[in-house]
């Protein structure tokens, strides 16, 4: 019974590298034929480059505008994140401590908020922000907070319900005001929530597409928007393109083996709840 | 923390600001634009029901939107079908779980647009190769025809999220009280049984939850259509955000785009408010 038992383990765990092969399988194809030549990746697909070119990786580093658009990623990601954590965890503070019918309206309008697709609102919001000159960054990273604020209220809603009150009212008793309150007490026993919140926010906002190429143009242009229009230039030319995808995703790499674990739980906890 | 005080409004007004600038405004007016001959810029006239009547017209729009509801039907299934697999593999006491479950995850946080070009290469380049190598001539000229496209993108959206929809069924699996689970090997139960009788019915919320992601995130996809199959050949890979986007950016049909995007919103909205009211459901029957 106990033999047979790790017998079946074992199977468990070859089907299981296997599979984690075949996922994997895309990167290496990707890797391996970024380092050869259009010749090399003609008369072989799937074995090693038979020697190591970085040629490509250098043409298409200067033809992505490569540190350009790392650039424009981080920022854009990072300012839109920041705004949407702070912006939604004092939205989130004000409507949780506030028992109002008004205050449940607004929470039930943030929620229902969720269920827009971007698709239907795209069109008249470019027509609105291109009439106020505000198709650019600060407009951009404006509109994220538009549409990342809703579920980041929701969950931070959640997270305060099980914070007490009486800490703000031992807080108002020492003569301090609500942003201060919100600021010093509240915020940092938030953090783990945060954290959560940033990363739900950062996935989608630096992997996304649709948005910018409405919204931005030329030298600021994020990385996605840079593979864009560096893969139309190069198609039939694969270990440039293949070059650039490799380095288009190094970043993501780093960044997820590196947080993981609370991308992980910050995944579990926006899609269960 | 009152409803009149400063404080309150001051807290909300930047999330209010920009939640009703860049979705409850472009919202309502958009549907009001869907009923003029709006240009982008301005409009004439009012026109009723015409933009709504030239979208069941218009053999693109149709096309896309079978299209659409074929992917998402093929999507859904496989989806739940791979993640649940893949979850149950992994919560197993295997030596490798952890450093499996972090490469079955990985493909979600690349975004579509560079998933559809590797993928591109891949069953272009990959599969022409190896099928001349096999033999196979099924594996050779991918994505030049709606069939393959269409297992194309498939493929590489079940490759994508198969492990986000895992992660889900994990979070449930492991909620599973471990003496019940050996309670049935002690009376003998098979794998099978097992997984029928006693893990089955307590991880069936983990259905609603992934049913519904999956079911509204392939509908929605556009990322790996562009760049996948740009909606070729001849449109008919083509899905119904891309058909949107193409309506009022490309052919500058901007109130016939926004009545094909109010059609959208409904069904998303739909799909949405139909998970809503099972949750409810089975909050009162818990």
């Amino acid at each position: 019974m106990k033999k047979k038992k790790r017998k079946g383990i074992l199977i468990l765990e070859i089907i299981g590298v296997l599979l984690a092969l075949l996922w994997l399988a895309p990167f290496y194809l990707m890797i391996v034929n970024a380092f050869k030549t259009k010749k090399g990746i003609f008369s072989d697909v799937l074995g090693f480059p038979e020697e190591l070119t970085f040629e490509n990786f250098k043409n298409a580093f200067i033809d992505l505008d490569f540190l350009n658009a790392l650039f424009n990623s981080v920022l854009v990601t990072t300012i839109s994140v920041m705004i949407i954590i702070v912006f939604s965890a004092m939205a989130a503070y004000a409507l949780q401590r506030n028992n109002s019918k008004l205050s449940k309206t607004l929470l039930l309008v943030f929620v229902a908020a969720m269920l827009i697709p971007f698709q239907s609102v795209m069109i008249p919001l470019v027509s609105i922000f291109g009439s106020v000159d505000m198709l650019n960054r600060p407009g951009l990273i404006f509109m994220y907070l538009g549409f990342g604020c809703s579920l980041s209220i929701f969950l931070y809603h959640g997270s305060l319900s099980s914070i007490s009150k009486s800490l703000d009212e031992a807080a108002i008793m020492d003569g301090a005001n609500r942003l201060q309150i919100f600021w010093h007490i509240i915020f940092p026993i938030l953090k783990p929530i945060s954290v959560t919140v940033a990363i739900l926010n950062l996935i989608w906002i630096w992997n996304d597409y649709l948005l910018p190429s409405l919204v931005l143009s030329g030298a600021n242009e994020t990385i996605p928007l840079r593979m864009f229009y560096f893969f139309g230039q190069y198609t039939k030319q694969w270990h440039l393109a293949l070059a650039g995808l490799t380095l288009a995703i190094i970043p993501v790499i780093i960044f997820y083996f590196v947080s993981q674990k609370h991308i992980i739980k910050g995944v579990v906890e926006g899609a269960v709840k | 923390m009152r409803n009149k005080s400063v404080s309150f409004w001051l807290f909300l007004t930047p999330v209010l600001l920009s939640l009703s600038l860049v979705v409850i405004v472009p919202l309502l007016l958009g549907l009001f634009y869907s009923f003029t001959n709006w240009n982008g810029l301005t409009f004439t006239e009012f026109i009723g029901f015409q933009n709504y009547i030239q979208i069941f017209q218009d053999e693109s729009f149709i096309n896309a939107l079978w299209f659409t509801t074929k992917f998402t039907i093929a999507c859904v299934i496989l989806l739940n079908f791979i993640g649940l697999g893949l979850a149950l593999l992994v919560t197993r006491n295997l030596k490798t779980k952890t450093f499996l479950r972090t490469i079955f995850f990985m493909p979600n946080l690349i975004g579509g647009l560079i998933l559809g070009f590797i993928w591109q290469f891949i069953f272009i380049n990959v599969f022409d190769a190896v099928g001349k190598m096999a033999g196979q001539d099924w594996l050779m000229g991918w994505l030049s025809n709606e069939t393959t496209g269409f297992w194309g993108l498939v493929i590489i959206t079940a490759w994508q999220m198969a492990g986000y929809i895992m992660i889900i069924y994990i979070a449930y699996l492991e909620s599973v009280p471990q003496e019940l689970v050996e309670a049935s090997e002690m009376d003998g139960a098979t794998s099978f049984q097992k997984f029928r009788y006693v893990i089955f019915p307590l991880v069936r919320p983990a259905f609603t939850v992934s049913m519904f992601l999956t079911l509204s995130n392939s509908f929605k996809i556009y990322d790996q259509n562009l760049s996948l199959t740009n909606g070729g050949p001849y449109d008919s890979t083509q899905m119904l955000a891309m058909n949107i986007v193409r309506t009022a950016f490309e052919s500058n049909q901007m109130a016939l785009g926004e009545a094909k995007a109010v059609i959208f919103f409904i069904i998303v909205a739909a799909i949405a408010l139909t998970q809503v009211y099972y949750n409810k459901k089975r909050e009162v029957e818990v």
